[in-house]
């Protein structure tokens, strides 16, 4: 191998990259918003007493999980104009990574609700706890707990797509990575510094999270 | 959209289709290997592959294939575009093939692998005949679900200038200039291939848990 290894450009573009980094972070906390908004309301509709919605519902979930993120962000790239939003590739970036998050996080979430025990809140509110109380106690932390560690690794996964966004040139690392890599043909010096920066990204929203479920879930259930 | 354009795409899924095929195919070696490795009870094998199985789940596949591309080019090797990003993909396939069959090993019953050290069989018959039967049975949805993910993943190869399914999309959708029409079509190839294989893992999963009740 005569190949010399020349980390200048990496060197230079340095800040550029970080930047590129917290514009990552930004698009995957927006997606994750947006996801677990989609997820909830999903969960509502997926299970209402009106079938329309609940077909529509499981349609979304099945077409979203069985196409590929990238052709998905293209077509909503194209059409989002004519639901009257200007192309803006960070938004653009953001609805997808929703959408697509979403798909999944509804099929998590609606696995939580089912695993609330209806005994327990009936005996909530025998023993004269407050509604309030027995939706905060009894059903919402038990099923946030229940789902936890898989919303964790769903939303460590949703970060990683974020790199798809540059398909559409959001501002994120990827996109960063590709203009510095395009100024001076260093492509595997880049490209391997960012995949190490991938890397403790993804490790960071997983201790992140993982402090969380420490934090609020470590208590024993039995 | 003409006949043509419609044609091109279908080469473009028969791309997409061989590259997964590929991929797959070639990852279940190594991916057997790193299982097997993850669970050898040798300490630092197993975290070599531990750490193996992190570095890809942690990193994007198109980082992925950007570093297996652009690194294949360093040490001047001179494959075809197409064979350094197969390759790409199964490594990508290898890791997390081995993470799904490291747990279904490791959710084959304690008992079977005792009874078999009992019966003294060696290493290679107790995982042959015992053990890796019933993980491949226990890992079968899991593995299909990630072969649905895989088809998925090749779309990225679009990235590095390969002429797979969804290239050929923007492709036509820059020609023709229905971009709506194109991608909504892509979008059905797509479907197509990977909803039968997601049912058909769904309802092994329900078998399997019916089964084990």
């Amino acid at each position: 191998m005569n190949y010399k290894f020349d980390f200048g450009p990496v060197l230079e573009g340095f800040p550029d990259l970080m930047w590129g980094c917290l514009g990552t972070l930004g698009l995957a906390l927006g997606g994750m918003a947006l996801a677990i908004v989609i997820g909830i309301g999903g969960v509502v509709s997926r299970d209402s007493h009106f079938l329309p919605f609940r077909w529509l519902t499981m349609a979304f979930i099945e077409i979203v999980r069985n196409t590929p993120f990238l052709v998905q962000i293209y077509f909503i790239f194209f059409a989002l104009p004519f639901a009257g939003i200007l192309l803006n590739p960070t938004i653009t970036a953001v609805i997808a990574l929703g959408i697509n998050g979403g798909a999944y996080a509804i099929e998590i979430i609606r696995g939580g609700v089912q695993s609330i025990n209806k005994g327990q809140v009936e005996a909530g509110l025998a023993l004269g706890l407050r509604k309030s109380v027995v939706f905060r106690v009894i059903v919402l932390k038990p099923a946030l707990r229940a789902i936890f560690p898989s919303l964790t690794s769903q939303f460590v996964l949703l970060t990683l797509t974020t790199s798809i966004a540059s398909a559409v040139s959001a501002y994120e690392l990827t996109s960063v990575a590709k203009r510095i890599e395009s100024d001076s043909f260093r492509s595997f010096e880049v490209y391997g510094t960012v995949t190490l920066m991938y890397l403790a990204m993804s490790w960071l929203v997983m201790m992140i999270l993982n402090q969380i479920s420490a934090r609020y879930f470590n208590y024993p259930t039995k | 959209m003409g006949k043509g354009e419609f044609l091109f795409l279908l080469k473009g899924l028969q791309w997409t289709l061989l590259l997964s095929a590929a991929s797959f195919a070639c990852g279940i070696l190594p991916g057997l290997g790193v299982a097997l490795a993850r669970t050898s009870g040798f300490r630092s094998l197993e975290r070599l592959a531990a750490g193996y199985i992190a570095l890809f789940q942690g990193t994007p596949l198109l980082m992925q294939l950007f570093v297996v591309y652009y690194g294949l080019a360093l040490y001047g090797v001179r494959l075809d575009a197409w064979a350094a990003i197969a390759l790409g993909f199964m490594l990508h396939a290898s890791a997390y093939l081995g993470e799904i069959w490291r747990g279904a090993i490791e959710a084959v019953p304690r008992g079977q692998v005792e009874a078999s050290k009992a019966l003294s069989l060696g290493y290679v018959s107790r995982m042959k005949d015992v053990v890796l039967p019933q993980a491949f049975r226990i890992s079968l949805p899991a593995t299909i679900g990630f072969l649905v993910q895989l088809i998925k993943g090749t779309s990225l190869a679009a990235f590095v200038g390969f002429t797979e399914l969804s290239r050929a999309g923007s492709m036509v959708s820059n020609q023709i200039f229905k971009p709506l029409l194109v991608f909504g079509i892509v979008g059905c190839m797509y479907f197509i291939i990977c909803w039968p294989l997601s049912l058909y893992g769904a309802r092994l999963e329900r078998q399997f848990a019916a089964a084990t009740r």
